[in-house]
């Protein structure tokens, strides 16, 4: 009897096996591609923009690649847990797993934030290497030395293969840093307080600011990183009301992301030191986002200024007025500056795997795709014709401004290094 | 030990903290001399810092009343208690937009909006925190001691995410916006609105050239929180349920043989403590301006610090407690660098306990066997 069980048992076991290698000969012609990024709290209003495009990208293609040889797959994942209301360690590391396991997965499409990229570009770095690309992380460290903003052993901690599988379509805060410095010293700032929400994106971007600040000679009269789960900032706000000598500063800097309590920051500020034409409030691009304008009030939000990866509107070339256009009429319109990222990144995917299939190669391997990636050279996309440098970086230099005004941010203009 | 001894190695340890402020202070931006030649500059920023404190410390007082009344009588730390806190302020703002009060002007419908967001706050939390009492403790009366805290903090993460999907319904609230549940909510200044409108000035002394900041809804904060105190002090003190309160926390058991209902009375105390929260949630909410889901933790925290520090069970204490980290707080944003702030909270918390262990005011808890 249990000779008997034992030989049915093990015909099922190899029945099952030549089921799956049989449908492994089969996916052969599939591709996954995933997207990783947290789809619970409040950074929603953005990430679901990016994962909106990139389907939509994949929608025009037919989901199909190299003249429908191959099928892709698209699944969004989620960084973020309900508790935390962000992007979570734990999670992050175990998408990273997951994605390095399925051999059918050959792109992993984010972070969204700069220290989970930290985590799962090592993991995807052994993992064949998968290329990992990101739309949003604008963290220097990931993938270049910027002197006084990344540690030591960065980037080459991130890659222990020694090949690089990291590319990203955001400019980075070592850019950001200075062109929003530029911009202050066009408001005609002279004196500048830096906030920051003690985080690695937040800190970097505000250490950044404060370094061109002084380079360009503004009188930076305060770095200050604040408690991001205190009630109100009322004290904080009065001491920085009274730190020229009794006045207050021309210009506040925060260097936070939207889950920071930045609009609490903001409402403060406006309710010790009066309203944003007074003492002018800007941003990075953590905070170009509508639920900064919500959390703070359309009125309180008025007139404040945020900056972010990307081109404005009115910049876009045909193929980003088309996208915006496309995008509109399938989920609606929408002013979120990521969203544009993210189509173009799909769309370099796409390109990257055409070219795989050109000259040749075979798609589903991944340290193929990952070479076929970073390779892209003037790429005629939404954001303008792009390549990616040796670092993985894209050559656009370009930030947008915006400036919130009536409750929503209005795109202000399209600001580069280069004159 | 004798007492000389004791006296010796308590001034021992005081001067080697002291030292060690010194050491860390620094880093800490925690320097006299330019601390001194601050108030010395600005000695009226010194008022508007207190002022500030005050304002924070009476909100978290009054959430440290719920925590201090419960540890009392049934010495449970209710973990879930500063949620219902944050609930009380999405309750009051769900009420406020759907009575319209949200997008008026006119005083009168602002006043009696207020007014009944106040009342529905504190019925809804009271119901809702002795649903908790009811749902989730009272089985666990009995048992060890930390099987009741387990499923409190079970409770902090229940109520964390009914706050997190109501702050996602927009359909109620519709300035929540489209940004989803997690994002935090305007709370709009309505009683800066309504002196707007009456062309009144929301700062007392805007007029007078003196450069302090005391806004009409701080002082509407700290007189409300008051008179919630001292009518919580009144009921305790005078009425038979606050005296059957005060017998139960003494000695359940001898509170039973006198024929006190033990059921009622810790229901009254869970609603009681409900309803101060509730309460507080609709002036924070003024105060601050802002909806949050994950508010409770923080404000939870410290109130429960402050209950402590005043020493847990002791109303007074929880009420100086509140106060006292409410200027804590103030004065380190202030004089120090915000980074600190926390810090400098449980620095104070622990100088103080190493001292008075029981804390300023003594506990007040039952002598059980």
């Amino acid at each position: 009897m249990s000779k008997r069980l034992f030989v049915l048992v093990s015909l099922v076991i190899a029945a099952s096996m030549l089921l799956a290698a049989c449908g492994g000969a089969a996916s052969g012609k599939t591709l996954k591609i995933v997207s990783d990024e947290p789809m619970t709290g409040s950074s929603l209003t953005q990430t679901q923009t990016i994962v909106n495009a990139e389907e939509l990208r994949l929608a025009q293609a037919n989901n199909q690649a190299c003249g429908g040889k191959y099928t892709l797959s698209y699944e969004a994942w989620d960084d973020a847990t309900a508790a935390t209301g962000q992007w979570d360690g734990a999670t992050e590391t175990q998408n990273a797993t997951k994605a390095a396991a399925d051999k059918s997965v050959i792109a992993y499409l984010g972070t969204f934030n700069s220290g989970a990229a930290k985590l799962s570009i090592p993991i995807l770095n052994q993992a064949g290497p998968l290329l990992m690309a990101s739309p949003a992380n604008t963290y220097p460290g990931l993938t270049h030395v910027a002197a006084g903003i990344t540690a030591a052993n960065e980037p080459g901690v991130y890659y222990p293969s020694g090949v690089r599988n990291y590319a990203r379509v955001a400019a980075t805060d070592d850019l950001q840093g200075p062109i929003d410095v530029n911009f202050m010293v066009s408001l005609g700032a002279k004196t500048l307080y830096i906030l920051d929400d003690q985080q690695a994106y937040g800190k970097g971007v505000a250490d950044s600011v404060a370094q061109a600040a002084k380079a360009a000679g503004i009188n930076v009269l305060g770095e200050e990183g604040y408690d991001t789960k205190a009630p109100n900032y009322q004290a904080l706000m009065t001491k920085i009301s009274t730190i020229d000598n009794g006045n207050p500063p021309q210009m506040i800097f925060l260097g936070a992301v939207v889950d920071s309590n930045s609009s609490q920051i903001l409402k403060d500020k406006v309710a010790i030191m009066g309203d944003n034409t007074k003492v002018k409030f800007m941003g990075p691009d953590g905070i170009f986002t509508q639920a900064f304008i919500d959390g703070a009030g359309a009125t309180v939000a008025e007139g404040a200024y945020a900056s972010t990866p990307g081109l404005a509107q009115k910049d876009l070339n045909a193929i980003g007025t088309k996208f915006y256009a496309d995008y509109a009429a399938k989920y609606g319109p929408t002013n979120e500056p990521y969203a544009v990222l993210g189509y173009d990144l799909m769309n370099g995917l796409l390109y990257a795997i055409e070219n795989v299939c050109k000259a040749g190669g075979d798609p589903s391997d991944r340290a193929t795709v990952t070479k076929a990636f970073m390779n892209i050279k003037d790429f005629q996309g939404a954001l303008g014709t792009w390549s990616i440098d040796a670092n993985g970086d894209i050559t656009l230099p370009y930030f947008k401004i915006g400036q919130a005004q009536g409750g929503k941010y209005v795109d202000y203009g399209t600001f580069s290094l280069k004159k | 030990m004798n007492k000389g001894l004791r006296l010796a190695l308590n001034i021992l340890i005081a001067v080697g903290v002291i030292y060690a402020i010194l050491l860390i202070g620094p880093v800490a931006s925690f320097d006299i001399p330019i601390i001194a030649g601050e108030i010395a500059k600005n000695p009226l920023q010194l008022v508007q810092y207190l002022i500030i404190g005050v304002a924070n410390g009476a909100i978290f007082a009054l959430i440290a009343l719920g925590y201090t009344l419960v540890y009392g009588i049934i010495e449970l730390i209710n973990f879930a208690h500063g949620d219902v806190f944050m609930v009380g302020v999405f309750a009051s703002l769900t009420v406020l937009s759907l009575t319209g009060t949200l997008n008026t002007t006119n005083p009168v419908h602002i006043i009696l909006g207020l007014v009944l967001a106040l009342i529905l706050a504190i019925v809804i939390c009271a119901v809702l925190n002795a649903a908790v009492e009811r749902l989730a403790y009272r089985r666990l009366r009995n048992a060890p001691r930390l099987a009741p805290l387990i499923s409190a903090i079970g409770m902090s993460f229940i109520i964390e995410n009914i706050g997190l999907i109501w702050a996602g319904q927009s359909w109620l609230v519709p300035s929540f916006g489209t940004s989803g549940g997690a994002a935090q909510k305007n709370f709009p200044d309505l009683l800066g609105t309504m002196f707007t409108s009456l062309n009144l000035n929301q700062n007392l002394f805007t007029s007078s050239g003196i450069h302090l900041r005391i806004t009409i809804t701080g002082l509407i904060v700290i007189v409300l929180a008051g008179v919630f105190m001292l009518g919580l002090r009144f009921f305790i003190q005078s009425t038979t349920l606050g005296k059957a309160m005060r017998a139960t926390a003494q000695n359940r058991d001898a509170a039973k043989m006198m024929g006190i209902d033990i059921d009622t009375v810790i229901t009254a105390t869970f609603l009681i403590g409900g309803g101060l929260a509730g309460a507080a949630g609709l002036m924070a909410g003024l105060y601050n301006n802002t909806a949050w889901w994950f508010m409770g933790f923080r404000a939870g925290l410290f109130a429960f610090t402050a209950a402590v520090l005043g020493g847990i069970g002791n109303i007074e204490g929880a009420m100086a407690g509140g106060f006292l980290i409410g200027i804590i707080a103030s004065f380190s944003d202030g004089y120090l660098d915000a980074r600190w702030t926390e810090g400098w909270v449980f620095a104070i918390l622990v100088l103080i306990l190493m001292f008075r262990p029981t804390g300023l005011f003594g506990e007040q808890v039952g002598e059980k066997a």
